[in-house]
């Protein structure tokens, strides 16, 4: 199923100034993997070996997949899937 | 040595002044031996600005840019100060403001914690979001809109362009720095968000103690948690910042400077910020490197202030 990803601003010298990137995907990892695929180097800057970097939020739709399945939360076509710097510790900007 | 054993005289009296605005500045330096006991004979002296009564460093450069924008007419009865900040110098901004009876408005990111953005409206000061996607640029982009819209109406401070903003360190955390630590200082480690702190208080060291090795540190990625501090090779590059004025520049993981923080409060009692303790981290490296080293840091604010909400607790009304 496609789903959006949202590219926040500092990460888009990777994705060529693209702002959304469309994937063919049924989880957040596969979303990544294949971000990362189209765009190498990409994971690195958004996962570390334990799962989604401490500094980085990651939404699914409009919820914090924190608080969702972390890394295997499941997807449906059309989700909207948002990187976003927590640079305060993260309040949800979604909300 | 051990902290208990400290010969400092700690009777001199409370300062008393008329204004807030009055109190900024003067911070204590603490040195942090945990660290130094990992060192060969370094010490490692932590500056702390969140010893202002806004909280942060960032008092310094706000209550320096009022005060000469009221001074030389750029800011008027009627008027309001407006400026993007993703947070401490809209603290300071409201603080000052509400001391001085002038109307604050700042345009901040929507990812600033929800805590953050109570502490400016407590002041009194009008808040403005741009979009979370964006960062601090969409914010400065935003201010700069709304500015041109009225631009009778506001005074646009700008942090990023206001050379009162290096000023105030020029000023004051110079002085104070060369006054507390003296000719054996060797190294100095300062982050770098729009500058202010590094441009003045670097120019000031290197004039004044001209054997300093002053290092400037940003985070090592574009994308990071480091808040305050800028990435420069992927940010609109701020007007005072010339990169030419510190010795040497250096790179600090998000990471590295989260763990920093969390191992100085439990170590130290010193409960800082992410970007206090990015520049712990910095310091640390260079006292490591150096033996004998005399290097000095500061903590830009205290680690409470990004303290957010949890899930259960989203629906709180900070």
């Amino acid at each position: 199923m496609s789903v959006t990803i949202k590219i926040p601003t500092p990460l888009r010298t990777l994705t060529a100034g693209a702002d959304e990137v469309s994937v063919e995907a049924s989880t957040i990892r596969a979303a990544i993997d294949a971000l990362e695929t189209q765009y190498p180097g990409i994971k690195d800057r958004i996962c570390d070996e334990k799962g989604i970097r401490r500094f980085v939020n990651v939404f699914a739709n409009e919820e914090d997949i924190r608080f969702l399945n972390s890394l295997d939360t499941e997807l449906s076509d059309k989700d909207v899937v948002s990187i976003v710097p927590a640079i305060a510790g993260g309040s949800d900007p979604l909300r | 040595m051990h902290p208990s054993q400290d010969s400092e005289d700690f009777s001199q009296p409370g300062r008393r002044y008329t204004s807030v605005i009055h109190a900024v500045g003067n911070t204590p330096v603490v040195r942090l031996l945990p660290l130094e006991r990992e060192t060969d004979g370094s010490h490692i002296y932590l500056k702390l600005e969140y010893a202002n009564p806004g909280g942060s460093v960032k008092d310094r450069a706000a209550r320096q840019m009022v005060l000469d924008a009221l001074a030389d007419g750029r800011l008027r009865p009627g008027m309001t100060l407006i400026d993007s900040t993703s947070g401490n110098t809209g603290v300071a901004y409201a603080m000052i403001g509400a001391a001085l009876g002038i109307p604050v408005a700042l345009v901040m990111p929507a990812n600033v914690s929800a805590p953050r953005q109570a502490i400016v409206r407590a002041y009194g000061a009008e808040l403005i979001l741009s979009d979370p996607m964006h960062g601090s640029d969409g914010a400065i982009e935003h201010c700069q809109d709304i500015v041109a819209a009225a631009p009778e109406r506001y005074f646009y401070c700008d942090q990023y362009t206001n050379p009162s903003n290096p000023k105030a360190h020029w000023l004051s955390t110079g002085p104070e720095i060369h006054a507390q630590i003296g000719a054996e200082l060797t190294h100095v480690v300062l982050g770098i968000g729009t500058s202010g702190t590094c441009m003045g208080t670097t120019r000031y060291l290197r004039q004044h103690l001209p054997r300093v090795r002053c290092l400037a540190l940003q985070p090592s990625e574009a994308l990071h948690g480091l808040e305050g501090l800028k990435h420069m090779a992927s940010s609109l590059k701020p007007a005072i910042y010339d990169e030419g004025v510190p010795h040497q520049h250096i790179a600090v993981d998000t990471e590295r400077g989260w763990d920093m923080a969390d191992r100085i409060a439990r170590e130290t009692g010193l409960h800082v910020g992410h970007s206090s303790g990015a520049n712990i981290e910095g310091a640390f490296q260079v006292a490591k490197a150096h033996p004998n080293a005399r290097v000095l840091t500061i903590a830009c604010d205290r680690g409470d202030r990004y303290f957010a909400p949890m899930r259960w607790e989203r629906d709180y009304t900070w």
